[in-house]
């Protein structure tokens, strides 16, 4: 008889590392996010040359930056599963509650590995100030879990449709507008050089966001994962 | 002891009803063998089964000790084999078994590896991606994750296709030794396999 000790963090790890594997032996996501992100970068730089942007535009166009990358790359974690015919062996092997949260955590390493190569690029390009950076990370960070959160559960929806690509944006952009607004506006506030203090109201609107996302997708995952 | 209970089991798709009224008790050491023509309803009764598809009437309940068993606990205690049942290309048949090892809650060391590759003819190629297995290297490789699992309720679907003769010598065996401490569903048109159950449930098309 096997040992069946492990529980759930067991094994949504297990789901989490073999994800990571298939994605460093494939790259299919990593590439597609970060060519898409380095793409829209260097046009939009090359086309504003020494213009200069407002902290607001500024902010705007890093967050469309990562939302498109985002949804280039993040759906093909259950996508992927769909398309090659292993999901019926994952559902019929693994918790639901652990698959959730194995996904989540990969996207969310997907995402943090996108940011560390596209953040400096963004500000070297855009010549953005860079004296509230950790200020700035801290608003990344809770911006990566918010998105990796809300497409997570979206991702999982539509990984059964035929026009998945565009389905997915569809479906995201209801859910992901709130958190883009607070993002934007926490963002605009970080490159005015504002303190914590400034940006309270946005931080505990983008923790809360991040709670109530992850809170339901982990109760309404298991209906999604079925037939 | 186990023991696997259906009553009145119907699945439709839309309008077109795929089986209708499906009964049947089954105790460790039982074996009920799924007969009935290509698109029969074969395949759903058994996905239907393990919960992978919600019926339309009916229950499916599993036991233990004359005990219900909580639905968050029934997928430890299940395996299928199946050809449409596809394991991760991109990794090693060793990764594979480590991971839906692990992901069921059991965890499994390399010398248990090697043994279990050797039992279903594997030996030596467990280094090798999934992707470049033959579909007879494929279906033993589900056996050996079945046998890996040592499940309480093993599902079969069409178990000896793809395989070659020694294949099926080993199919065989297995499903013997099992026997004993499981209670087996064969989907099968197979007459030798059908043999190997003592109940049989007929579907029609």
């Amino acid at each position: 008889m096997p040992n069946k000790s492990a529980g759930l963090t067991g094994r949504a790890l297990a789901v989490y590392s073999k994800d990571m594997k298939v994605e460093l032996r494939s790259k299919y996501a990593f590439n597609a996010i970060l060519m898409f992100g380095i793409t829209t970068l260097a046009v939009v730089s090359f086309t504003l040359g020494q213009s200069g942007l407002s902290a607001s535009l500024l902010a705007a166009l890093f967050w469309i930056i990562m939302f498109f990358a985002a949804m280039a790359g993040l759906a093909q974690v259950f996508v992927r599963e769909e398309e090659t015919g292993t999901v019926l062996a994952l559902r019929l092997a693994a918790d639901p509650t652990a698959v959730y949260l194995g996904k989540l955590f990969f996207n969310l390493s997907l995402m943090i590995l996108i940011a560390f190569v596209i953040t400096p690029v963004f500000f070297i390009f855009t010549d953005a100030p860079v004296d509230n950076i950790l200020l700035f990370v801290l608003v990344l960070i809770l911006g990566i879990v918010g998105l990796c959160a809300a497409t997570t559960i979206v991702a999982a929806i539509i990984s059964k449709a035929g026009i998945k690509g565009a389905l997915f944006a569809v479906l995201s952009f209801p859910i992901l507008f709130v958190l883009l607004l607070l993002l934007v506006s926490a963002s605009t506030r970080v490159l005015e050089e504002a303190t914590l203090g400034g940006i309270a109201l946005e931080l505990q609107g983008l923790v809360a966001y991040s709670g109530v996302m992850i809170t339901a997708s982990l109760m309404l995952f298991k209906y999604v994962w079925q037939e | 002891m186990y023991k696997l209970s259906v009553i009145n089991l119907t699945k439709r798709f839309g309008f077109r009803k795929v089986f209708t009224d499906i009964s049947f008790e089954l105790e460790t050491g039982r074996a009920l063998a799924v007969v009935g023509p290509n698109g029969s309803g074969k395949t759903t009764l058994l996905l239907t089964l393990l919960g992978g598809f919600r019926p339309n009437k009916g229950t499916v309940t599993f036991q233990e000790d004359e005990r219900v068993m909580p639905a968050e606990t029934i997928r430890d205690h299940t395996a299928l084999v199946a050809p449409y049942l596809n394991f991760y290309d991109n990794l090693t048949a060793e990764e594979n078994l480590i991971f839906f090892s692990a992901v069921s809650g059991g965890r499994v060391t390399g010398k248990e590896l090697t043994g279990l590759l050797e039992q279903v003819g594997l030996a030596g190629r467990g280094d090798d991606p999934v992707g470049s297995y033959s579909s007879g290297m494929k279906q033993r490789l589900k056996f050996a994750a079945a046998i890996l699992k040592q499940p309480q309720f093993l599902f079969l679907d069409e178990p000896t296709s793809n395989l070659d003769n020694d294949g099926k010598k080993m199919v065989f065996d297995l499903i013997n030794g099992f026997k004993s401490r499981s209670i087996l569903v064969l989907a099968t048109n197979e007459k030798e396999e059908q043999q190997l159950a003592e109940q049989v449930c007929r579907l029609d098309r």
